[in-house]
């Protein structure tokens, strides 16, 4: 997949830019005068100084989150495999598949300027349509970036990378590919499941692409242990 | 009806006429090499090797559970023998008398015992052959058809026998001998029955017997039907509150396709959820018309035993029991026509008029080379979504039925295992032993899935839906959903 990328993207990159120019991106979706302000509570609180462990379930609760890159489509019908691996492949902005961003970090994507925002989910899914309806970014017709770190306290061999997301992502951990979610999707627990790896003992990052068009975005991530059991012994703690 | 001397005639043809095989479609063929017999016992496996011993001497042996050959050695003759392993020995009972033999129903019940069923081993040689039930030729019951139950609460050991001769009889045996325990009654538990036999099943004893006419090749009406007591000793009903003892019976297997006549139930236990059945046809039409072995899958409806059938050849959707979603190939889905403005609803606005299906080679060209991966997804019964199930000649099999290819419709793209126990689809078909499946229906009706062999595996692996859109290999769960699938017609 590494190799792919780099002998892709610069062409997917070319691609990107004359697509952003042929396609006027969705609008900033302002809230109406009479809309009450709105807020990424309750779904969302800033990431504290405190190590976060996974829900109950596993679920990993706290991601750096970047604000929506605008992606029209007006329908999920596109998302096949070749389309989606291409968009997740391009790469929208610097070190796409290796920063890891601090809160407020803001990079630049064609003409929009985006912030990296650190968060909790409140949920043991992370609701990015709340992130971007919240933010008053664009809901719809969009492509969001996530990233954590996850410590072991062991290196666990076996594991399994288990993913629901609404619509089609992508998702990597420690740079390799790990699991893919095609085609029109609703968020469903566990419904893509990577095969066996192994969680290093200590750091481990995870970094995933969610792309929608007309939906309500969100993601679940969780790891599950060779039995199918949740790993919950993993803190994730960012930089300030 | 008629006596069990007509069947070990019939046998004695069997084993010396040529097989035939006709080209009709049937669900599924009976078991391969010469699986000619009648009255088989229960399926026992002995020194690597599965035995059946039926009318008459000898039996019937395989490696596999699916290619049968004479070669099983018993004593004794006479009628209908059962088998059961208790600790280090295999008991054997069968009628030395009775049942039309020497023109009368002055029935005995024999049992014997070796360590061995393999005429190879030196552990083989039966002992202690002797008479444990009898009839007297006037009494309403002829000692004959035997069958053991040793119950799973107690250890006790019961065997049922009689035949259409009046009553089925229940006594009680030494497990630890197999011989009558001393002072023991028999007791009347039914009626009219033939090759009856008892099992345990969650808090209840099912009686089964074999209704209908014996012996009687393509018109025999042989069946098999069960009645069930919480009580060993019964009473035994039916699902319709009919006792064993005034004739009832729920069918659990009567004839279908080219297999008429289905009686002497066995049942095999193989774990893991999956149950299975021997039973005898009175006579397979594509073989001649001869009684032979059958081995089906047992599933239970209800609180009901009832056969299944081994999964045909065919082209199937395979559904993941998890999800309801099906297993596919791993590449771009192409969408279809719409069905016009309002993406089809309404009426149309010409014609009604058929839509053709997606054909494969409006797909198949744009598939990846090389190995594709698997998944499982909605079903729309597209091309890379259809598995063609295929038996592998020569390839062996298992209890009941060979190993199968399993391949995408009308392409050699075959479900294969990986080193790491997961699956792909390989470009081609060799028939290695990861691209050879075992299909085992459970008891619910649904399908286990597993690779002959994967690579550098140290455990039996199943297929098993790993997410809800994710299939990979893993151990076989009986208490799960995960690893159990539908064959459905796509």
């Amino acid at each position: 997949m590494h190799t792919y990328r780099k002998i892709v993207l610069p062409a997917m990159g070319v691609l990107a830019v004359l697509a952003f120019q042929t396609f006027s991106p969705a609008p900033t979706q302002a809230a109406p005068a009479d809309d009450p302000p709105r807020s990424i509570a309750p779904y969302f609180t800033l990431a504290n100084s405190s190590p976060k462990v996974p829900d109950a379930d596993g679920f990993l609760q706290r991601w750096l989150l970047l604000e929506p890159i605008n992606k029209p489509n007006r329908t999920n019908t596109v998302f096949t495999d070749t389309y989606v691996r291409a968009a997740m492949n391009t790469e929208y902005f610097p070190n796409q598949f290796t920063v890891v961003p601090r809160n407020g970090d803001k990079v630049k994507v064609g003409d929009q300027e985006l912030a990296w925002h650190a968060l909790d989910s409140a949920n043991f899914n992370v609701k990015l349509f709340r992130l971007a309806h919240g933010l008053n970014k664009t809901t719809y017709g969009v492509l969001f970036w996530a990233v954590t770190v996850v410590d072991s306290p062991r290196e666990i061999k076996n594991a399994r990378m288990a993913v629901g997301s609404n619509s089609a992502s992508m998702w990597w951990l420690n740079g390799k590919e790990a699991v893919s979610l095609f085609g029109d999707r609703r968020m469903v627990m566990d419904d893509c499941v990577s095969k066996r790896l192994t969680l290093n003992k200590g750091r481990n990052v995870i970094r995933g692409a969610v792309i929608n068009g007309p939906g309500l975005s969100d993601f679940c991530v969780r790891f599950v242990d060779e039995n199918g059991g949740p790993i919950k012994d993993l803190t994730t703690k960012f930089e300030n | 009806m008629r006596s069990h001397f007509l069947a070990a005639a019939v046998l004695l043809t069997a084993a010396g006429s040529a097989l035939l095989l006709f080209a009709q479609s049937r669900p599924a063929p009976a078991l391969a090499g010469e699986p000619y017999i009648h009255d088989p016992s229960t399926i026992m496996f002995s020194d690597g090797k599965y035995f059946t011993f039926g009318t008459g001497s000898g039996g019937l042996m395989s490696e596999d559970g699916w290619t049968w050959h004479s070669g099983a050695v018993r004593p004794g003759g006479g009628l209908a023998p059962d088998a059961i392993k208790i600790g280090d020995r295999y008991y054997i009972a069968y009628a030395s008398k009775g049942g039309g033999m020497s023109g009368g129903h002055a029935g005995a019940i024999n049992t014997m015992w070796s360590k061995s069923l393999d005429p190879k081993s030196p552990d083989f040689g039966f002992h202690d052959d002797s008479v444990v039930a009898s009839t007297d030729g006037v009494e309403d019951c002829d000692a004959i058809d035997p069958s053991f139950l040793l119950d799973p609460n107690d250890g006790k050991l019961w065997l049922t026998y009689g035949t259409y001769f009046g009553f089925i009889r229940l006594v009680e045996l030494d497990p630890k001998t197999g011989k009558r325990v001393a002072g023991n009654q028999a007791i009347n538990i039914g009626i009219d029955m033939e090759a009856t036999v008892m099992m345990y099943r969650e808090g209840w004893y099912y009686l089964l017997g074999t209704h209908g006419t014996c012996c009687d090749g393509a018109n025999s009406t042989y069946n098999i039907r069960v009645s069930r007591s919480r009580k060993v000793t019964g009473p035994f009903v039916d699902n319709v509150g009919i006792q064993a003892l005034k004739g009832g019976g729920k069918l659990v297997v009567g004839a279908s396709g080219r297999f008429v006549g289905v009686g002497h139930f066995g049942l095999m236990d193989l774990g893991d959820g999956v149950q299975k059945f021997s039973c005898h046809y009175e006579a397979d039409l594509d073989r001649s018309g001869r009684s032979v072995l059958d081995i089906r899958p047992l599933l239970w409806n209800n609180g009901w035993p009832v056969a299944g059938d081994n999964l045909p050849e065919g082209t199937y959707e395979i559904q993941s029991e998890r999800s309801g979603f099906a297993l596919e190939l791993g590449v771009d889905f192409v969408r279809m026509d719409r069905g016009g403005r309002g993406g089809g609803r309404g009426a149309p606005a010409g014609p009604v008029t058929p839509v053709p299906a997606q054909e494969l080679a409006q797909v198949a060209k744009d598939w990846p080379a090389g190995n594709l991966e698997i998944r499982i997804g909605d079903f729309l019964s597209r091309p890379h979504q259809k598995w063609t199930v295929t038996p592998v000649a020569s390839a062996g099999g298992y209890p009941g039925s060979p190993y199968f290819k399993i391949t995408i419709a009308g392409t050699e793209r075959a479900l294969a295992a990986t080193a790491d126990a997961e699956v792909v689809a390989v470009p081609t078909f060799t028939g290695a032993p990861e691209q050879l499946w075992r299909i085992d229906q459970l008891t619910d009706g649904t399908y286990r899935i597993m690779p002959k062999a994967a690579p550098d595996a140290r455990q039996p692996l199943a297929l098993v839906a790993v997410g809800h859109s994710t299939p990979t290999l893993a151990k076989f769960d009986p208490k799960s959903d995960l690893g159990r699938w539908n064959f459905r017609q796509p």
